[in-house]
């Protein structure tokens, strides 16, 4: 009776993110609709599309920043509330430049205590916590370096780190790749997919160039033109597809190797 | 001469500490604008017969909020700023002009004039930076999160428009009660130069802002006691003194850097490299 409850309670929670006929945007400005997507547990899913298509709008959406314009998005079963500490979150901009003279752990460790108010003795459970994050991306070495002397790359696995500290079941990784050369673009891809793997959390991965991404996808979320296709790479990535989401005829290529090449569609620089 | 010891002390610690943030959060021209925004309320508090630090802490106040308001992050923002302050200074000359007074109340608002303060704004001084230093204490963690990275703790739920306001407060209270030791003009030896020279030296917050209030501490003590035995103004003392730091830390710094670079490649050819 017991282990026949759990497995039903098993199936319904299996889907980690759902949404049905979702419209995003303002009143006024819709920027997708009629999204209907389910993203299991320890799936790693792409998000991709042109620029300003509304990539940024799903994370927003998941971390109850913004609230949709009609149906029903969630996330864990529940309606995305802010500072959901399940969610960790990789935003596509960040402060650091080269006068942020501040320790890659005192970083980490902020993630996972900076939303306390209130004076703390003293910070040892914090910081462990956030040594054991950066072990997990491998950062270990990079802990008591500041954060201006770090390269793209190692930026990005400090970023990742902040997003594990908290044990998330979910990530949501804003443009990781966006800065970082083929080799680093691969490692971090490799870094992520075991991350996934390991801690059999949900990511999603928004990306300008899904080819690096292929080899460890499960699903990808295709936004553009103001529509949403989800699905296996297969289901998605068709010239018929993509070609229904445009509104215009697109052709896709894939080479002897697996990449994809989409013909036929303009990248839009729009303000997201 | 007591008076303005304790004055001073409490003023620098203040300053070292919420100074810290100032420059963390790039926000150093918001700090120098608010002091000159308090100028006004200074100025006009004196033309009133009023303590001007009164006129102080209400100016700061409504135009350190007034500067949130306006907007987190505009590009323009100095322009904004700028313009304001400088309507902000006029109105404070007018008040002077209007003012039948002593004209060393203007030179004392605008470059300090600590060895007059009296014991009533001792007290007064001691209550800000007492409840500057408790409101530092609930809110850094948090501040500290926001202002490194934004787009994280907005995530993680805090409110960054919420905030900002507290931090603005908090440099509009710093500042009133530091205008009384450096003047409006030199703010910035107080409330951003101690905190930059700190934040170049410690990767750890907690040892930036140490070392920012012993900068502070000491330019002050030293401002203090080199104006006892001459007929110098304290507040030069001081900015001369950080200045001098400033320069200093930054001709030596990038030569750490330059020996750090040298000694790894100077590793010995048997040693190996993990």
């Amino acid at each position: 009776m017991k282990s026949r409850s759990v497995a039903v309670t098993t199936t319904l929670q299996s889907a980690v993110v759902t949404g049905e006929n979702v419209v995003a945007g303002y009143p006024g400005k819709i920027v997708w609709r009629g999204a209907s997507f389910s993203l299991d547990r320890g799936e790693l899913v792409a998000v991709i599309g042109p620029n300003g298509a509304g990539k940024t709008t799903l994370f927003r959406l998941l971390l109850g920043l913004q609230q949709p314009v009609s149906g029903a998005i969630k996330i864990f079963n529940e309606v995305p509330k802010r500072g959901n500490p399940l969610i960790g979150y990789v935003p596509q901009r960040h402060l650091i430049d080269s006068e942020t003279n501040v320790e890659c752990l005192e970083l980490v460790h902020l993630a996972y205590c900076g939303h306390q108010w209130g004076f703390h003795l003293t910070a040892k459970v914090g910081r462990a916590a956030a040594r054991r994050a950066l072990e997990a991306v491998g950062a270990t070495e990079l802990a008591s370096k500041s954060l201006n002397a770090l390269s793209g790359g190692e930026l990005q696995r400090i970023f990742l780190a902040e997003a594990l500290v908290s044990d998330p079941d979910v990530l949501l990784l804003d443009e990781p790749l966006s800065s970082l050369d083929i080799r680093r673009t691969q490692e971090l891809v490799q870094l992520i997919d075991r991350v996934v793997r390991t801690r059999k959390v949900t990511a999603l991965l928004v990306a300008h160039d899904i080819n690096p991404l292929l080899p460890y996808l499960n699903k990808v979320v295709y936004i553009a033109n103001g529509k949403v296709a989800t699905g296996t790479p297969k289901e998605v990535l068709t010239s018929e597809r993509l070609s229904e989401l445009y509104d215009t005829h697109v052709e896709v290529i894939h080479d002897s190797r697996g990449n994809v090449a989409i013909i036929g569609i303009e990248d839009h620089h729009g303000d997201e | 001469m007591q008076h303005a010891f304790e004055a001073g002390t409490l003023v620098a610690i203040v300053a070292g500490i919420v100074g810290y943030f100032v420059v963390l959060r790039r926000s150093s021209f918001a700090a120098h604008a608010l002091s000159h925004i308090g100028f006004a309320g200074a100025a006009g508090a004196v033309l009133l017969g009023v303590s001007p630090i009164l006129g102080l802490f209400a100016f700061t106040s409504v135009g350190g909020i007034g500067m949130t308001v306006l907007g987190p992050r505009a590009s323009n923002r100095d322009v904004q700023i700028g313009t304001v302050l400088a309507f902000m200074l006029g109105l404070g000359v007018l008040f002077i002009s209007l003012y039948t007074g002593y004209a060393t109340e203007a030179y004392s608002i605008l470059f300090g004039e600590i060895l007059g303060i009296s014991s009533v704004d001792v007290i007064v001084t001691a209550v800000a930076a007492i409840a500057i230093l408790c409101a530092t204490a609930f809110v850094y963690r948090p501040l500290l999160f926001a202002s490194l990275d934004e787009d994280v703790a907005e995530a993680k739920g805090l409110h960054m428009h919420m905030l900002g306001i507290v931090f603005m407060l908090l440099v509009a209270l710093a500042t009133s009660i530091a205008v009384q030791v450096v003047g409006v003009l030199l703010i910035f030896s107080l409330m951003v130069t101690p905190a930059a020279i700190a934040q170049r030296l410690a990767k750890r917050p907690w040892h930036a802002v140490l070392i920012s209030v012993i900068i502070s501490l000491t330019a002050t003590w030293v401002g203090l006691f080199v104006a006892f035995y001459e007929p110098y103004p304290v507040s030069f003392f001081i900015t001369t003194f950080v200045f001098i730091l400033y320069l200093l830390v930054r001709s030596i710094h990038p030569k750490l850097e330059l020996m750090k670079t040298v000694s790894t490649f100077a590793k010995p050819i048997g040693q190996a490299q993990n």
